[in-house]
């Protein structure tokens, strides 16, 4: 039905489209692996992160790509306050307060942003917002091709940091067995905060790629909500590769699904994966056998 | 029993007073504010049911809701069925509805955070089925003639509604009640509180969970029908969005799960606050918006239980027990779906 | 010292007030000091929510509106009674926007302006006729807002039908005067009310007008990507490409475009998000230049129409077609208060019923209701000329010949 002219630059577009989702994805598989919280304030998170971007590239001239470090501290600062100030204390470690809890945290903050920047839809322009680097017969637009390697480097910084990191074994072992780790020493309303506060540095980096291909207003956020439950639950909750790859799957499936099926109903596609995910295999493609 | 007794007379305490309410209060706004709040009363108790007693969160109860509002509007519409006629009918596909997921999320063992993502996935889907298929009006929705009179199941004042709900969320504390005091009550809390103990006592969960789905399926369902009726139209991101699923689970959870009386206190709760923050600053669209939020938060932090657990301490320290136990189950199991 | 000032202006309050009272009696107009009481108009958008953007642009043009009558003497024949904003937010819900109309009726307005949305314009439309409360819509472009047979509701502008056959009576026109060099057409619609309803009416009608539609596509709201619509439009090669959506996605879908390298003959929309919209102009004037659209739009050789541009554009708002449309359906309400000389609501729906009002700067002409529809009601083809928009049909409004094909 569809030539390769049209199929490899499809697959291509959904892989790099799932490198974002899969950005989004890894601080929130980080954060259900370890506070085995659904954090329903992941999207608006997002949104945030899209304004700092905004305003650091309109209001002080950085480039998206430069405020990295600055957006990637500064939503690790938001995420360990939000956790250790908010969340934990709201929440009495009952799951569904911490719900709730993260639910209105998600109507608190999408509508300081209305309030803020007005509902006005915001997009900035850089230079090579338009400039496409062609792959065979495809034309992919190249902030989307740095989002793709951006979103490997972050993996793989979170994989190195929970795996060689002493921090990273505080992490692990608080997401094993909270109150052994306790007793061990550890302090795991701290370990709490700092993996809430990754999660969301890892929105700050997925912003700053994002934000050159695409626009910011204070509803975006709850666009990229249920994608990337789709693809923690896809990859194994509390997998940074599984995130990773299911970010690019579930991205690759939302491209060809919408070319076979139409881009309204090919949405489909990835509801009936994710479906078939927790019926058949609900610890994903990488998670601990359940 | 004298607990089932206190119920039944505080079931029929509540029903004179909303009925009174519903013929003395003269004002539109206020029965609407009461149409309304009952509204949001049916589809908290309709989580509580399968959430509250039966420890199955469900993120996307609007499944249930649209399917009821659907059938609902496409029997009149395409079938020609009377209002009346339809209302079985629409809270009857719901509940098949309810059967079928349960069924198939049961029998592959979800529980916990995977049967509220497969919940929600599920309202998805159905929500762009709806947006494609011809037979839903597709993205257009579907429009209900308007035609004021009882026969029709649409009334001129919101009075009428008002006792419409009034009779689905009457049938909902009924249910409710029942569940405290029955044998399957207790074990349907039973296999909340700890499936595999449960099964050992010789409770059957898989028939016990779908049992709580179907119904809770069906109540989310009149609910729905009630929309269509009530405001005549439906298109498929009102019938299955996720601002219905979050608003059912919220008049739940604040008020207090698995108590009688929670999901009355919270919906009302929630609904005087969105109705009170909604206009409060006029000129400053949004401010509404964080102060509700805000203030869930802050009923989150300090009514852990919900509103209906401040009485705890007070009256049934049994339930007191339960809680507890189930709070350490809680801990314990987390992060093992 | 304040009980000095206090029971000064006291009496210089019960001075003015028997003044007042005196004239009346004695058959003087008032002039200053006791005012007839201010007429409440419900205005009821949704401000919060998904459609927040577009609420907040309707509620500025009805402030203005209201701003620009009491400014200008209030509704003489009501002894210059001033109009009185009661701002509702409907939370971009069709049930929220219902709850407020029965709060509007019930203190009291003497209509409702609103909703912006068609799905909550359904509902609010209902709702206030249950009261008989005059409903004015200012976009809601669903043809089923009007088409129910409601006393009480009236829409001054026009319905995507109305738009959908003007758009491809010209499409039609402007090819064959370029030597119908477009064949084919290719239809990009979002999938909610109004996208829906557009796309189907133009995939059902555009071959009885000699086209060919290779493909309709229907997407999601909000959708993130348009690569692959872009594909297969490359696959396609349509001749025309006509959007039929919101803003965010038909800037995506343009600059989507622009970025691989796909150029149609022409893009024309049919209310089109971003097609007619000075933000898009403004910040993608590269990606907008020769975009065609049938929209909302006002009479761009009426003066009062450049002088309100200018204003909201002093506020640091872009003058979008919500604000146009909804200041000028507020006028069309305020001039029916005037001839109904009465707040009462069955005057006011005659008026509104009745009204011929054609002072106001949208290319309507005299107002003639039929059914709640103004059948004067057009939309205007517009074109990206030059970074600017200019209307190129019809001809009694037009500013420049329209680029048909689109060159370069």
């Amino acid at each position: 039905m569809f030539d390769f002219s049209i199929l490899f630059p499809s697959l291509l577009n959904g892989l790099t489209t799932g490198a974002v989702y899969a950005l989004v994805a890894l601080g929130l598989t980080l954060i259900y692996g370890v506070l085995h919280i659904i954090n329903f304030a992941h999207g608006a998170a997002l949104m945030l992160a899209l304004y700092g971007v905004y305003v650091l590239r309109t209001r002080f001239g950085i480039d998206p790509y430069l405020a990295l470090p600055v957006m990637v501290a500064g939503m690790f600062v938001f995420g360990y306050a939000l956790q250790r100030v908010v969340i934990n204390r709201a929440s009495h470690g009952k799951d569904e307060n911490i719900l709730l809890v993260t639910l209105g945290l998600s109507i608190v903050m999408e509508n300081a942003a209305l309030l803020v920047f007005k509902s006005d839809t915001r997009s900035i322009e850089t230079p090579y917002t338009l400039t496409t680097v062609a792959i065979g017969p495809a034309m992919i637009a190249l902030p989307k091709i740095v989002a793709f390697f951006g979103s490997l480097v972050v993996a793989g910084v979170l994989l190195w940091v929970v795996q060689r990191t002493d921090l990273g074994r505080a992490i692990r072992a608080v997401a094993k067995e909270k109150q052994g780790a306790r007793l061990m020493g550890i302090d795991v309303a701290h370990v709490y905060a700092l993996s809430y506060g990754i999660g969301l540095a890892c929105l700050g980096a997925a912003a700053c790629f994002l934000l050159p291909a695409f626009y910011v207003n204070p509803q975006v956020g709850s666009g990229f909500v249920l994608v990337s439950f789709t693809i923690v639950v896809l990859g194994g909750m509390g997998s940074f590769a599984g995130a990773l790859l299911g970010g690019f799957l579930v991205g690759i499936v939302e491209s060809l699904g919408g070319l076979f099926l139409g881009d309204s109903l090919g949405q489909v596609g990835i509801y009936l994966i994710f479906i078939a995910v927790l019926l058949f295999r609900p610890q994903g493609l990488f998670g601990d056998r359940v | 029993m004298s607990g089932a007794r206190a119920d039944a007379l505080g079931i029929a305490a509540f029903v004179l007073v909303v009925a009174c309410a519903a013929f003395a209060l003269g004002s539109n706004v206020a029965l609407t504010f009461v149409m309304m709040a009952l509204y949001a009363t049916l589809m908290a108790q309709a989580w509580n049911l399968l959430g509250g007693f039966g420890g199955q969160f469900s993120f996307g109860h609007a499944l249930f809701f649209g399917t009821g509002a659907y059938v609902q509007a496409i029997a009149q519409v395409s079938g020609g069925i009377n209002a009346w006629a339809a209302l079985p009918l629409a809270v009857g596909a719901a509940g098949v509805v309810g059967l079928l997921i349960g069924a198939l999320a049961f029998r592959y063992g979800l529980k916990g955070s995977y049967f509220a993502l497969v919940t929600l996935a599920f309202a998805e889907v159905f929500r762009i089925l709806a947006l494609s298929l011809g037979f839903t009006g597709g993205g257009v929705g579907m429009m209900l003639p308007l035609r004021a009179s009882a026969t029709n199941l649409q009334f001129a004042s919101p009075r009428g509604y008002v006792l419409m709900l009034l009779g689905f969320v009457t049938l909902a504390l009924a249910v409710t009640a029942w569940l405290r005091h029955s044998r399957f009550g207790a074990s349907l809390q039973a296999v909340r509180d700890n499936e595999d103990a449960a099964r050992a006592l010789g409770i059957a969960p898989f028939r016990v969970k779908l049992i709580a789905t179907v119904l809770s399926g069906a109540f989310m369902g009149a609910a729905g029908a009630f929309y269509v009726q009530a405001f005549q139209y439906i298109d498929p991101a009102i019938a299955f969005g996720a601002t219905t699923s979050v608003e059912a689970l919220l008049g739940a959870i604040v008020g207090g799960m698995g108590t009688l009386w929670g999901p009355v206190l919270g919906a009302l709760a929630l609904h005087a606050l969105a109705e009170l923050t909604r206009n409060l600053f006029g000129a400053l669209p949004g401010i509404n918006m964080v102060i509700y939020g805000s203030v869930l938060v802050l009923i989150v932090m300090f009514m852990p239980r919900g509103i209906a657990g401040l009485g705890v301490a007070l009256r049934w320290t049994r339930r007191d027990c339960l809680g507890g136990a189930r709070e350490h189950d809680r801990e314990r199991t987390k992060g093992q779906p | 010292m304040t009980t000095n000032n206090v029971s000064t202006s006291n009496r210089r309050r019960f001075i003015q007030q028997s003044a007042a009272a005196g004239a009346i009696t004695l058959g003087f107009p008032v002039v200053g000091g006791a005012q007839p009481a201010a007429i409440k108009i419900g205005v009821l958008h949704p401000v919060t929510g998904a459609l927040a953007y577009s609420g907040q642009q309707c509620r500025e043009g009805a402030l203005m509106a209201i701003e620009d009558v009491n400014k200008a003497g209030g509704i003489k024949s009501l002894g210059g009674a001033k109009l009185d904003a009661l701002l509702g937010d409907a939370q971009s819900q069709p049930q929220v926007g219902a709850a407020e109309v029965e709060k509007m009726n019930e203190a009291g307005v003497a209509a409702v302006l609103g909703a912006y949305a068609s799905a909550i314009c359904l509902a609010t439309t209902q709702a206030a006729a249950k009261s008989n409360l005059p409903h004015v819509v200012d976009v809601g472009v669903a043809d089923t807002i009007v088409e129910r047979g409601l006393k009480n509701t009236f829409r001054f502008g026009p319905g995507y039908g109305a738009c959908a056959r003007v758009a491809m009576a010209n499409l039609f026109a402007l090819n064959a005067a370029a030597g119908k060099p477009a064949k084919t057409v290719m239809i990009i619609h979002e999938e909610s009310l109004f996208g829906t309803g557009t796309g189907t009416l133009l995939a059902r009608e555009l071959p009885g007008f000699g086209f060919t539609v290779v493909e309709v596509v229907k997407h999601a709201n909000p959708t993130r990507d348009f690569n692959n619509i872009v594909l297969r439009m490359k696959a396609l090669n349509p001749d025309v490409v006509i959007p039929a959506n919101y803003y965010n996605e038909y800037a995506l879908l343009v600059r989507t475009m622009q970025q691989q390298k796909v150029a149609p003959k022409a893009i024309y929309s049919v209310l089109g998000g971003a097609a007619s919209s000075y933000k898009f102009v403004k910040e993608f004037p590269d990606a907008a230049n020769g975009i065609i659209d049938c929209n909302h739009w006002f009479n761009p050789k009426d003066k009062r129409a450049l002088e309100l541009r200018k204003r909201v554009e002093a506020k640091g708002l872009f003058f979008t077609y919500e604000i146009f449309n909804t200041y000028t359906a507020m006028m069309y309400l305020a001039d029916a208060l005037g001839r109904a000389r009465s707040t009462e609501r069955g005057a006011v729906i005659e008026a509104l019923s009745s009204s011929t009002f054609a002072d106001h700067f949208m290319p309507y002409g005299a107002t003639k209701m039929a059914n709640g529809q103004n059948t004067g009601a057009q939309p205007l083809m517009t074109q990206v000329l030059g970074g600017d928009i200019k209307v190129v049909v019809p001809r009694e409004y037009r500013q420049a010949d329209a680029s048909f094909p689109m060159k370069g």
